[in-house]
């Protein structure tokens, strides 16, 4: 089992107009999750939640701290953490088999190999007929699973989720969120998930975490077994009139929006 | 009686699979079609009055139909030596030379001035000094440098096109998203593989536009590259026709060269249609 770690990671970025100033995104960061974990973050906007993201996936580099995978720190992007993107970021050049199979042509596994990969992965997705499909002619819940398709085809240990369905109207999103939770539950994968919905991160994470702004900190670390209820059949309404389900909302609704009062008080 | 089926259709609710939001694109019309042909009928009839009139002399504007005539005539008798489709083809293959020449140069050098900071700084002052210079400019110095033969006019007219392609190149790079850069770094790809899979071909549209005004850069060098010792070409067959005051050929060549470079520009958009058919999508 791999684990990710982010330890006493902080992040500044230089301030809006004083470049000789810096402002602090995260501060003393620390977070472990684990391959068999699904850790979703949620917080306000400015809360950093996307910079925890990239520092994961070695896109930003911390200011201090350390980021690392099995004790070794990440000097970069790899292979073992793939992304998707909220802009789902296929490539509109490629069919959707292509695109799926574009982790595997990094590699250099032979052309028909990866078709054959490509096809497997994209009928675990539910698109088996959508491979010579062009990436247009796809509804945007299509083209999540396509990109979720194409960051399993890297076999990652890590799946680094930013908003993938944010953009995603409230049936599709619902749908895939049951999917996204499958998908993880089979492929023994850790998963991060950055999102703005409450009710995203308690049904899916085993752990929902919270992100305070200014400057971006860890402020609850929550354990959720919602998910595995929803995987062992049952039903989301069941689950949403649970009392635990609603204490937890309250709980995590509450901790978002702490301070937001305080600024308004 | 007659149902207006058109004027309902799409008002009807869309229960068609997603991939049916392309029906909702406008419906293509006429749009500016009917009034630039009515323009040019207007032109050409002027132009017709004027000649039969006798407003103008023949000897600085003759008739469309004399023109006509002399189209024919060029295509079938020639003149200097040359028919109207050997002055065309020795000008398209000069053109298509120095497009070849100026892709192989200008694609590679577009890209180390979009991806590379060392890249930018050795080719940015060169394109930036070369790129307003008049082609007629820096002609007789070429000339010195390689002489009057085919080389010394592919030059000069590849130059011209060059800045269009390389600036166009480092424009697309810019213009590639940066999820689509990010994407692949994080499947492990290498600089070369982003560079080759990622970042040419999403240059390519801006590469196709580049080329596009490439073109036209170079059909206005060719006709200045053929005042030198050339026997050939549609740029020497209307200077030749020009010290002889044949207008009627100098017309010609000047509408041949016309047609030419619009067929080019069809050519070119359906180059984009085949090549690119994502780039209208994006």
């Amino acid at each position: 089992m791999s684990v990710l770690s982010l330890q006493s990671v902080s992040l500044a970025f230089p301030a809006d107009r004083d470049i000789s100033r810096t402002r602090l995104v995260l501060d003393g960061v620390t977070l472990h999750l684990a391959s068999d974990e699904f850790i979703a973050v949620i917080g306000r906007s400015g809360s950093g939640k996307t910079s925890l993201l990239n520092l994961a996936a070695g896109f930003l580099k911390p200011t201090s701290g350390r980021v690392s995978v099995d004790g070794v720190d990440i000097t970069g992007p790899a292979a073992d953490r793939a992304v998707v993107f909220q802009d789902d970021a296929l490539y509109p050049w490629l069919n959707a088999r292509d695109n799926v199979a574009f982790p595997l042509k990094l590699k250099g596994v032979a052309k028909g190999a990866r078709r054959l990969l490509a096809d497997e992965l994209l009928a675990k997705v539910g698109l088996e007929n959508a491979g010579s499909k062009n990436i247009w002619e796809l509804s945007g819940g299509m083209r999540q699973r396509v990109g979720i398709a194409r960051a399993l085809a890297s076999e990652p240990r890590f799946l680094l989720l930013d908003e993938p369905l944010g953009a995603l109207d409230a049936l599709t999103r619902t749908r895939l969120q049951q999917f996204l939770l499958r998908v993880w539950s089979d492929s023994k994968t850790g998963a991060l998930l950055i999102t703005h919905s409450i009710e995203e991160a308690m049904l899916l994470a085993t752990r929902v975490i919270v992100l305070a702004p200014n400057p971006g900190r860890i402020v609850a670390d929550i354990p959720a077994n919602f998910g595995r209820q929803l995987l062992s059949g049952k039903s989301l309404q069941d689950i949403k009139d649970s009392p635990e389900y609603r204490r937890l909302h309250d709980g995590l609704n509450g901790l978002i929006h702490a301070d937001s009062e305080e600024e308004a008080a | 009686m007659t149902i207006n089926i058109g004027a309902i259709a799409p008002a009807t609710p869309s229960v068609a699979a997603p991939a049916a939001i392309e029906a909702q694109k406008p419906k293509r019309s006429l749009g500016t079609l009917p009034v630039s042909l009515a323009t040019i009928a207007v032109i050409i009839t002027a132009w017709s009055l004027a000649s039969a009139y006798g407003l103008v002399s023949p000897l600085f504007l003759p008739s469309p139909l004399v023109v006509l005539k002399a189209i024919y005539s060029v295509a079938v008798n020639g003149f200097v030596d040359s028919t109207l489709a050997e002055h065309t083809l020795a000008s398209l293959l000069r053109i298509f030379a120095a497009l070849a020449a100026a892709i192989v140069i200008g694609i590679p050098a577009g890209l180390a001035i979009g991806t590379s900071r060392i890249g930018k700084g050795i080719l940015d002052p060169i394109v930036e000094f070369l790129r307003p210079l008049p082609p007629l400019a820096y002609l007789p110095l070429i000339i010195i440098w390689i002489g009057i033969g085919e080389a010394s006019k592919i030059t000069v007219i590849s130059l011209a096109m060059l800045p269009p392609i390389i600036l166009s190149t480092a424009a697309g790079v810019k213009s590639a998203p940066a999820d689509f850069i990010n994407a692949a770094r994080s499947f492990g790809a290498t600089r070369l593989q982003i560079l080759l899979q990622v970042i040419l071909p999403s240059t390519i549209p801006s590469i196709l536009t580049g080329t596009r005004i490439a073109l036209g850069a170079g059909w206005s060098t060719l006709v200045a590259a053929e005042l030198v010792a050339a026997s050939r070409g549609l740029g020497f067959m209307i200077q030749s026709a020009a010290q002889f005051l044949v207008t009627d050929i100098v017309i010609a060549g000047i509408i041949v060269i016309a047609a030419i470079a619009f067929l080019f520009e069809i050519l070119a958009r359906l180059l984009e249609r085949w090549f690119v058919p994502w780039a209208a999508h994006r």
